[in-house]
């Protein structure tokens, strides 16, 4: 139908190749920081015996969501020993705890300054629905570009594909602040620092761990992805599975994905009531 | 101790609020600048004063400004245009740090009608809440909000979160919140309008009985003309963002400044506004400590009463006596007539203050059968209450004598002229 064709896969390769020659120290350091953030997760993680960390976990569970939900934490880690995923299983934890510090570091502030800021909410919001919209895998691509194979661009994939619910949602949260208690404390003669973290955080609090709930469930959705490109974890054994035909082996590995959903959800989900009054 | 003054202050919510001053100056009401300009008249041109511990209200209907007049004080609103003073600081042409740190001097925060008070603190945390923000330490404002919780009754609920209180004690945390601070001038907006009618009024006397000893400079707003004139020494009645009345309580009742104002004022519980003062009349006529008995019962049947005032040459008040018992006296013939009365004859007579409330009157007057007296603090005979009155009072449209006796009154006619 046309006689041309817009270039737009070769601007963006040009913009990569560009980026990724000009600012090469900047990727270097941003890899850097990754690998040293999730070798000691994962180094932390694996020098504690496997009894002892589902006992930690088991505990921090109970304390989260009750005794039912920390006796099914401590059952599934304990199948996940059993059917040796344990290593790949703290991989995949250390990176989903990568990412999710990255995101709470980044996503945490812009929220704020979002919920500040009409004009960077206006700018925030189409980037955030651009991401969330954009198919998962298209941002391995150019993590590849910049960061080659292996955990850091998983871990970079996952962070921009996990970042935008924890934005929104402390937008939001901080924006439905009751208008009374904003008053209140400016009454008072409360500087924007005391407000912020005296009443807008606090009150906003749930629905910043809901955002934060969100985007760890995201992470471990893209962890697993990103083993793709070499991130390793229990992604890597699902995708075993997948390339030999071997059912067996593909839903173990995928059960210990469940598990591990199912514990960090748990956990994050009660973060938000911590705060409420013990009745 | 510093009085506010109010002068010509507008706020115009919206950009380019010049359009907006430029038709208010002609007259056009508040309604038709919105429609054609968009911009919404929070108040025009109000300019008044509000002295050192005067409870002060600021009345009217939703959207007559009355929040936002009061949030001018504070400045939580930018006024648009005039000035604000507070002592002598004119709180308008404050930085903003300047306006923190005022802030934290002159005011005790403010109370809202939905308490506004953090979800996430216990009763404790919440009164805290101001001395904390002002970087006090810890065992000081500790030790503060304990005196403060005792004060407003909440003692035992130290530890109790929001959630877990009534309507009624969540907003006597919010009121502790500001008291605690220590600080001259309290805004208070619509602080008891959220709460059933039996705890508003537990509340509004507490708060009066707390004013009383406290004196603070208290800013009220309300949209309840009972209240407004129970609590109020003063008030100013908001309309469409322009003042239409301000005066005590008596004032607006007995000379409502237009049509608006009366109408308001007819709905009206009577018996909490008028006092002793304003219903007693001057005293026919008085017997003296040194008279005789002869002298006594001439000056009864000369004004034609039943029983006579006693007084000495100071008019202090030292019983009454009744008209038949001394008539009985005298007819006595072993009796001096010009000897004084028997000690047994003096009755002590009911005596009020001037400030006493009508319905201390009402049930005083149904309790005794003597004649009540008017007397001020060094027991002087003002005046008396003459029980037509009372109903005369309750009924609409009562305007009292004009010699009715008023300690205020000479201070009040000067701020009419002003």
């Amino acid at each position: 139908m046309f006689p041309f064709r817009i270039p737009i896969r070769d601007w963006i390769s040009a913009v990569v190749d560009y980026l990724s020659t000009q600012f090469s120290v900047v990727f270097d350091s941003i890899s850097t920081l990754v690998l040293f953030v999730v070798d000691n997760f994962k180094d932390g993680l694996l020098a504690l015996h496997p009894l002892m960390l589902i006992v930690v976990l088991g505990f921090i569970t109970y304390r989260m969501a009750g005794l039912t939900t920390a006796g099914v934490a401590v059952a599934g880690l304990l199948i996940v020993e059993n059917i040796g995923l344990w290593v790949a299983f703290n991989e995949t934890l250390a990176l989903v705890l990568t990412a999710e510090v990255f995101v709470i570091a980044v996503g945490l502030p812009l929220g704020i300054l979002a919920a500040g800021s009409d004009r960077l909410n206006g700018f925030i919001r189409p980037a955030l629905d651009f991401m969330q919209t954009m198919p998962a895998f298209v941002y391995l691509i150019p993590a590849i570009m910049f960061f080659g194979l292996g955990l850091v661009p998983g871990v970079i994939a996952t962070f921009v594909f996990a970042i935008p619910p924890l934005i929104r949602l402390t937008n939001l949260g901080i924006r439905q602040v009751p208008k009374e208690l904003i008053e209140a404390s400016d009454a008072f003669g409360a500087t924007r620092a005391q407000k912020l973290f005296k009443v807008q955080m606090p009150v906003a609090l749930p629905t910043v761990m809901a955002g934060v709930n969100q985007s760890i469930m995201l992470g471990l959705s893209m962890v697993v992805i990103a083993a793709m490109i070499g991130a390793g974890g229990l992604g890597a054994e699902v995708l075993r599975g997948i390339q030999r035909l071997e059912v067996g082996q593909g839903f173990e590995a995928g059960l210990a994905v469940v598990i591990l959903a199912v514990i960090l959800d748990r956990i994050t989900a009660g973060f938000g009531q911590i705060k409420k009054p013990q009745q | 101790m510093s009085d506010i003054i109010i002068q010509n202050v507008s706020k115009i919510f919206g950009p380019r609020p010049e359009r907006a001053f430029e038709m208010l100056k002609q007259g056009i009401p508040k309604n038709e600048v919105q429609e054609k300009t968009g911009l919404v008249v929070g108040v025009y041109d109000i300019s008044f004063e509000i002295k050192s511990g005067e409870v002060f209200v600021i009345m009217g209907l939703s959207g007559s400004g009355k929040s936002t007049l009061q949030r001018l004080i504070n400045r939580l609103h930018e006024p648009t245009r005039g000035s604000i003073l507070i002592g002598d600081k004119d709180i308008t042409k404050m930085d903003r740090k300047e306006l923190i740190q005022f802030r934290r001097k002159a005011f005790s925060g403010m109370v809202f009608q939905n308490f506004a008070i953090l979800p996430h603190r216990t009763v404790m945390g919440n009164v805290e809440f101001g001395l904390e923000l002002h970087g006090i330490d810890k065992v000081k404002r500790r030790k503060r909000a304990q005196e403060v919780i005792d004060i407003v009754g909440l003692k035992g609920y130290e530890n109790s979160y929001p959630s877990e209180l009534s309507g009624g004690m969540q907003q006597r945390v919010g009121l502790a919140r500001g008291l605690a601070v220590d600080a001259d001038i309290l805004l208070m907006d619509e602080a008891f309008s959220a709460l059933d009618p039996l705890i508003r009024r537990e509340m509004q006397d507490e708060l009066i009985e707390l004013q009383s000893r406290m004196k603070k400079t208290i800013v009220f707003v309300t949209h309840d003309l009972d209240e407004a004139f129970k609590l109020g020494d003063r008030i100013a009645i908001l309309k469409d963002g322009k003042m239409v009345q301000m005066g005590t309580a008596e004032e607006i009742i007995t000379r409502p400044a237009d049509d608006y104002v009366t109408a308001f004022v007819e709905g009206l519980d009577r018996t909490g506004v008028f006092t002793a003062g304003t219903i007693m009349q001057p005293v026919k006529a008085t017997a003296h400590v040194n008279d005789g008995l002869h002298t006594v019962l001439h000056k009864i049947r000369r004004a034609g009463l039943s029983s006579i005032l006693l007084v000495d040459s100071q008019r202090v008040l030292h019983g009454y006596l009744k008209a038949d018992e001394v008539a009985e006296e005298v007819k006595k013939k072993s009796v001096d007539e010009k000897k004084k009365p028997h000690p047994s004859l003096i009755h002590s007579p009911e005596a009020v203050h001037p400030d006493t409330q009508l319905t201390e009157v009402i049930n005083l007057s149904t309790e005794s059968t003597g004649p009540i007296a008017v007397v001020d603090n060094n027991k002087k005979l003002l005046g008396v209450i003459v029980r037509g009155a009372i109903i005369a009072a309750l009924s609409k449209g009562y305007k009292p004598e004009v010699n009715g006796y008023n300690e205020n009154d000479q201070a009040r006619k000067e701020e009419k002229v002003s």
